[in-house]
Order: structure tokens, then sequence, then C-alpha cells
């Protein structure tokens, strides 16, 4: 569970950077900068409860990985990549608010909880806005949920206890965004990685594994 | 041999890197100093689980004690907020040209509307959720027109 989490939390903060010098305006590019960076400091302070966070990050390979494909795929459009934000948003705060079992990993969820709120209220507000936007946006923001819903199922594999109240969340967004409240669902399982988990690892980790040991 | 008392003022008079006007004790990032023989101990916790300027802080710390042993624990519990900030920080921040964070807890939890740091306005509104760092926003002032920072409530 601790280590879905963190490579969760790893994977789509990686994510959230490389929308840098790439979002529609600036204060997208801010909003993606400051999300990744609490994301990150979610991953480092979970792995610190498990390993080594450098050898966790940088030395294993995609086979080994426990992120789940909500992260692992590409940033697409703003549309997907709100929509995305929305429900990981949604999931951390659900999760953060269940009782861990053990008090290292629930003051990480009592000090994340007030991130992954302000990141839900980020993406909700944009989901919102293009969803009950113009026809362009709507269509994006529908395809959005389309891809993101099906997903839900694995990003919940390791909690499913949340995942009714997760589904629940976003549906009462994308209603009132007047999208459509999708029904397609996908496999369950994490650990079936995507190709998409392998470009990402091999940019993230290829300073580390090049010159061992390099520091800034 | 280090005393008490000298090893909390220098480490107290250490400033956010980021916030350079304010030390950490004021931001309450700072949570405490103890002597065990000839080692410093400090405990130190994050504004936001992702900032970027905790091992900064450390080495300051480091540097304030001059040579003398400091061994530094961060922790995340009780999770940091701004009701932490002494009236001090928040006084300096205002000066400095960022809006201090509004008070949090109590009975009934209000966010008031942030006050211009320039004119003292409370006719302001929010740009940006995100701003130069984790812990601000960017606000603008309706009736001076200047942008600000504001430090985020949390």
């Amino acid at each position: 569970m601790i280590l879905d989490l963190a490579d969760d939390a790893l994977i789509l903060s990686h994510r959230c950077s490389e929308w840098l010098t790439r979002s529609p305006e600036i204060e997208l590019d801010i909003a993606f900068g400051n999300i990744g960076l609490d994301l990150l400091g979610q991953a480092r302070s979970l792995y610190a409860l498990v390993g080594d966070e450098d050898q966790l990050a940088y030395h294993r390979d995609s086979h080994e990985w426990r992120s789940c494909t909500l992260v692992e795929l590409p940033n697409g459009d703003f549309a997907f990549s709100m929509m995305r934000l929305l429900a990981f948003a949604t999931y951390e705060c659900a999760l953060f608010n269940t009782d861990p079992g053990r008090d290292d990993v629930r003051a990480i969820y009592v000090k994340a909880i007030k991130e992954a709120t302000y990141h839900f209220e980020h993406a909700e507000a944009w989901v919102l806005r293009l969803g009950d936007g113009t026809d362009v946006s709507h269509e994006r923001m529908q395809h959005a949920a389309d891809t993101v819903w099906p997903l839900i199922t694995e990003l919940c594999s390791a909690k499913p206890a949340i995942e009714a109240g997760v589904r629940a969340t976003l549906a009462e967004v994308l209603a009132t965004a007047t999208l459509t409240v999708p029904t397609a669902t996908a496999s369950t399982r994490r650990r079936e990685r995507t190709p998409h988990l392998t470009d990402l690892l091999h940019e993230m980790q290829a300073l580390a594994r090049e010159h061992e040991g390099a520091t800034w | 041999m280090v005393t008490l008392a000298d090893a909390r003022m220098r480490i107290e008079a250490v400033v956010d890197p980021e916030l350079p006007f304010v030390t950490i004790a004021e931001l309450g990032i700072l949570r405490g100093v103890a002597v065990d023989g000839d080692r410093v101990n400090v405990t130190i916790t994050p504004t936001y689980s992702g900032c970027p300027a905790m091992s900064a802080i450390e080495e300051d710390i480091r540097a304030a004690m001059d040579g003398i042993e400091v061994s530094i624990e961060t922790v995340l519990s009780p999770a940091w907020t701004t009701d932490w900030m002494t009236t001090a920080g928040k006084t300096k921040l205002r000066s400095a040209g960022i809006a201090p964070p509004t008070h949090l807890t109590g009975a009934v939890p209000l966010i008031l509307s942030v006050r211009c740091p320039q004119c003292g306005s409370t006719r302001t509104s929010e740009l940006s959720r995100f701003g130069s760092t984790s812990c601000k926003a960017l606000w603008r002032c309706d009736d001076c027109l200047e942008p600000f920072d504001s430090f985020k409530v949390l």
C-alpha cells in the first residue's frame, strides 16, 4: 500500500513537471509546478518508510513499479490532465481520511490531506469551467472523463473500500459540469505496466543511471 | 560545551531561505532545540510536504552552530499550520509586501478577505491559487491595483 501510493505520487509528479513551459497560461504552469512539488514531497515521505528514496526512484525497472495506469498515461491535452488530477486528488482525499493503522503513515496522511484538498479544488474549478464551457471544451472534457472513469477501480485497488466514495464525488462534479457520467469499467489489477511508464522512467532515471552518485 | 540558551539564540535567528526577512522560529518551522552533551538536537517541520527549502534550512542551522555537532530531525506530526506563525512573523511578512495568513482555528472558522499589504484595502481578489512558492497565492488589490503575494491559510 505504501509503495503503491508513493509510486503513484512520484509518477504523477513527473507528469506535472512535463507541463512546465507548456501550460495554456503562466498561472497554470505555476500550478502544475506547485502540485508536482507537493506530490514529490508525499512520495519522498512515503519512500522513507520503506527504503532508500534514490534506489526506489532511480534504480527500479518498469516491472518493479506499482503505479497505476491513470498516472502513467501521457499528459494528453489540458482537459485530460485536469480530469486525471481531479480523479487522483479525489482518491487521495478519500484515502487520507482512512486510518492507515500506523502512526508514521498517519502523520503523512494528515499532512498531505490539505494539499490534496487544494489540488482537488483547482482541478474541480477547471473541469467545471471547461465541461460547462464551449462545444469544443465540453467535448474534450467528456472524452477525458470517458478515459479516466474505467481506471478508477485500478487506482483504488489497494484500498477498494474507498472506490464507491471516489466515484460518487467524481460523478457529482461531472454532473455539475454538464458531463455524462460514464459507466464503462476496466481491469482492476495493478502491476500490468503500460509502455508509457518505460518511456517516463527512461527520461527520469537517465541522469542517475549514467552518472552514478551525481549531485547538483 | 554549548549552552541551551546559546544554541536557541543562534538557531532561532536562522532565516527562511525563500522569505529571508522572517526566521524559522517566527514561521513555526522550528519545533525544538535541546542540548545533549556536546551535541545539539534540533527538530523542524515542513510547511508543505514538498517544501524544497528544508535542506537549505538544515545547512543554515549547521552553519549557525559553527562546527558544533548538530543532529536535525524532520517531523511531520503534528502537521504545521499557519497558526504557528508568530505575530512578529506576520508583521514582518506584511512589511515585506506579503499578506500574512488570517487566523484559521476558532469556534467558527472564517476566511476573511485578504488585506492589501500596500494600502490596507480589503477590496482584493485572487489572481492565481498558486504562487511563487508552495505557501503563497497571487492576489491583486482592486483599490491600489498592486499585485501581491498572499500566504495561504493552511
